[in-house]
């Protein structure tokens, strides 16, 4: 039996339609249940009430399947005039001047925002227990993590505290919480969504992205957030197609890669056993499976772990106490308002993280950490674009395992990196991935996500293939 | 004379020292205490333990990749779009969060010393 995850787009499109309830009692229900279930599961570090909501559910549009879905957002998005904290105590009491672009494009869509949900900080972590807010609990097992930096959008979505939500993907931060939580994360394309009004972590690398019920909402949210934006050069100029038209269950003579190199060492064998189990689903299907090699798999995690890392000392050399953000009291000196505030503002991650992109970047180092590193992204991303002359998709796990305990990865940086290992080449490349719930695992009883990634702007094969997987999964 | 492979700058295995380590910290601007100080020193030598295996890879006939959907000079016609107008609002919402300021005005402390 699927668990039954509340209401989905589509599911409360039509009981306003039908009269059955209105926006506002959504929003009032989705309200008490976060009333109810938040306090344990910590997933919203801030929820809007009545007053604070910045926009009113609007007049149904029968048309628009969006009008009136309350939704929730990562708190690394900025609303007007809420107060965004991207995870940080530096940020703890900045209020966004301006609506991001995906805000923007919600809430011309009708979307009611119900509030902000947790992250680890700026978007650093695996697990969200890097949140200076305190860590969320995952809605399926209250002692395991939801997985992260998105885990409190996850969280959100799996326990029914919202019908949908926005995540940030960097290096895995949006599919693999979904497959922890056992819910449909989409990574888009690079330069598909606008990122203006994200906290940037690393901007060669981010994207805006859903978390969903399923395979069908996923493409209804991207296509309201697709698109050309004037406030960010690096989105493409490509026409949107609409990314629901794809989802008719026919995937005959779709040619699946699967790579060797995501099943080697260190993937547990529950996890292994559904995703091979979801590979012959789609080959149940009609889908023709193919062997395939990303030689440079293997490098992936080190390349990111510079690229990443240097894009963050950058981005967030602008949080120097002066502008905004938490201010040292204890300065003798101008170079001390930097140093102490930064100190006194910023948790482990994020300083472990600048440091060490400061480090790559230093004179000296470049070449051998920075340029090195993109060398070897050029190469992953090689990988790829010769695996797409023969394949339509490529397929794996999301993530080496099912959701862990809160605890058992916090005290060593590394092992927390390697939740990843699956997720961060797909960043490199900027091709876009989806992680769709394959099942539970026979050891934990735990969701399994199953990872499927298409070709540079092919959201819609990726969506078609999910699609086809999410009706042949029964747990 | 050095061939050019073995002139090539190559990464270190580490342990990175004390000095190292309170260099960068310099430059990321970030305070340190002593605690802190060996706590990241053992941290970040073991994630560049971990990157060291980039050094397995051939890289010499490589061209970087430093972005990748391949859009040259994004650019725009160079109008005024006041798609931000200014108004007391917004001004309090920029400037009215700076930590130190006075009126509309950011404070900092002094850059340059008297003599």
């Amino acid at each position: 039996m699927k668990r039954n995850l509340g209401h989905t787009i589509r599911s409360a499109h039509e009981g306003m339609t039908k009269g059955d309830f209105t926006a506002k009692d959504l929003r009032a229900d989705y309200l008490t249940k976060i009333k109810n279930r938040n306090p344990e599961l910590n997933a919203y570090l801030s929820v809007f009430d009545e007053n604070t909501l910045t926009t009113k559910p609007s007049t149904l549009n029968p048309d628009a399947m969006l009008t009136g879905i309350s939704c929730a957002i990562k708190d690394n998005m900025l609303i007007e005039g809420t107060i965004t904290t991207a995870g940080s105590k530096i940020l703890e009491n900045y209020t966004a001047a301006y609506d991001a672009t995906v805000i923007s494009k919600l809430k011309n869509a009708g979307v009611t925002f119900l509030g902000k949900t947790n992250l680890d900080e700026f978007a650093m972590g695996s697990s969200t227990e890097n949140s200076a807010y305190g860590p969320t609990k995952n809605p399926l097992d209250p002692t395991r993590v939801p997985g992260g930096s998105s885990g409190g959008s996850a969280a959100a979505v799996a326990g029914d505290l919202a019908v949908f939500a926005l995540g940030s993907d960097t290096g895995g931060s949006i599919r693999q919480p979904a497959a922890l939580c056992g819910v449909v994360g989409l990574k888009p394309s690079y330069g598909r969504v606008s990122r203006h009004g994200l906290i940037a972590m690393a901007s060669s690398l981010d994207q805006i992205g859903p978390l969903t019920k399923n395979v069908e909402d996923a493409a209804i949210v991207l296509n309201a957030i697709a698109g050309h934006d004037k406030f960010d050069s690096t989105t493409v100029p490509h026409e949107v197609p609409d990314f629901t038209a794809g989802l008719d269950g026919d995937i005959k003579g779709l040619r699946v890669g699967v790579p060797k190199e995501y099943f080697g060492e260190g993937l547990s064998a529950e996890v292994r056993e559904k995703v091979l189990e979801g590979i012959e689903a789609l080959k149940n299907r009609g889908a023709e499976i193919i062997d395939i090699s990303l030689p440079y798999s293997e490098y992936a995690l080190a390349a990111y772990y510079i690229v990443m890392p240097c894009e963050v000392s950058a981005n967030l050399a602008r949080l120097d106490g002066i502008r905004y953000g938490h201010s040292t009291k204890n300065a003798e000196n101008l170079l001390e308002v930097y140093t102490k505030s930064r100190a006194e503002g910023f948790g482990s991650e994020p300083r472990r993280r600048i440091m060490l992109g400061a480090y790559a970047l230093s004179s000296g180092y470049y070449d051998a950490y920075y340029l090195r590193a993109q060398k070897v992204r050029a190469l992953i991303r090689r990988d790829f674009e010769e695996a797409f002359k023969n394949v339509d998709v490529i397929v794996g796990p999301t993530s080496p395992t099912t959701a862990f305990k809160i605890g058992d990865k916090s005290s060593d940086p590394l092992s927390m990196y390697l939740a990843d290992i699956y997720t961060v080449a797909i960043n490199l490349a900027g091709v876009p991935a989806i992680s769709v719930p394959c099942g539970l695992g026979k050891e934990s009883n735990l969701p399994v996500g199953f990872q499927i990634i298409g070709k540079m702007f092919d959201e819609a094969t990726i969506l078609r293939a999910a699609y086809v997987l999410e009706q042949e999964i029964n747990d | 004379m050095l061939t050019d492979k073995e002139a090539k700058p190559r990464i270190e295995s580490h342990g990175l020292s004390s000095t190292v380590v309170q260099h960068i910290a310099k430059l990321a601007r970030i305070e340190l205490t002593p605690d802190e100080e060996d706590r990241m020193k053992r941290d970040l030598s073991s994630i560049l333990g971990y990157i060291d295996q980039l050094n397995k890879v051939d890289t010499d006939a490589v061209e970087p990749l430093y972005q990748t959907t391949g859009l040259v000079n994004a650019m725009r016609a160079d109008e005024h779009l006041n798609s931000f107008p200014m108004d007391e609002r917004l001004n309090e919402r920029l400037v009215g969060q700076a930590p130190h300021k006075s009126g509309r005005y950011i404070k900092v402390k002094e850059v340059l010393k008297a003599k």
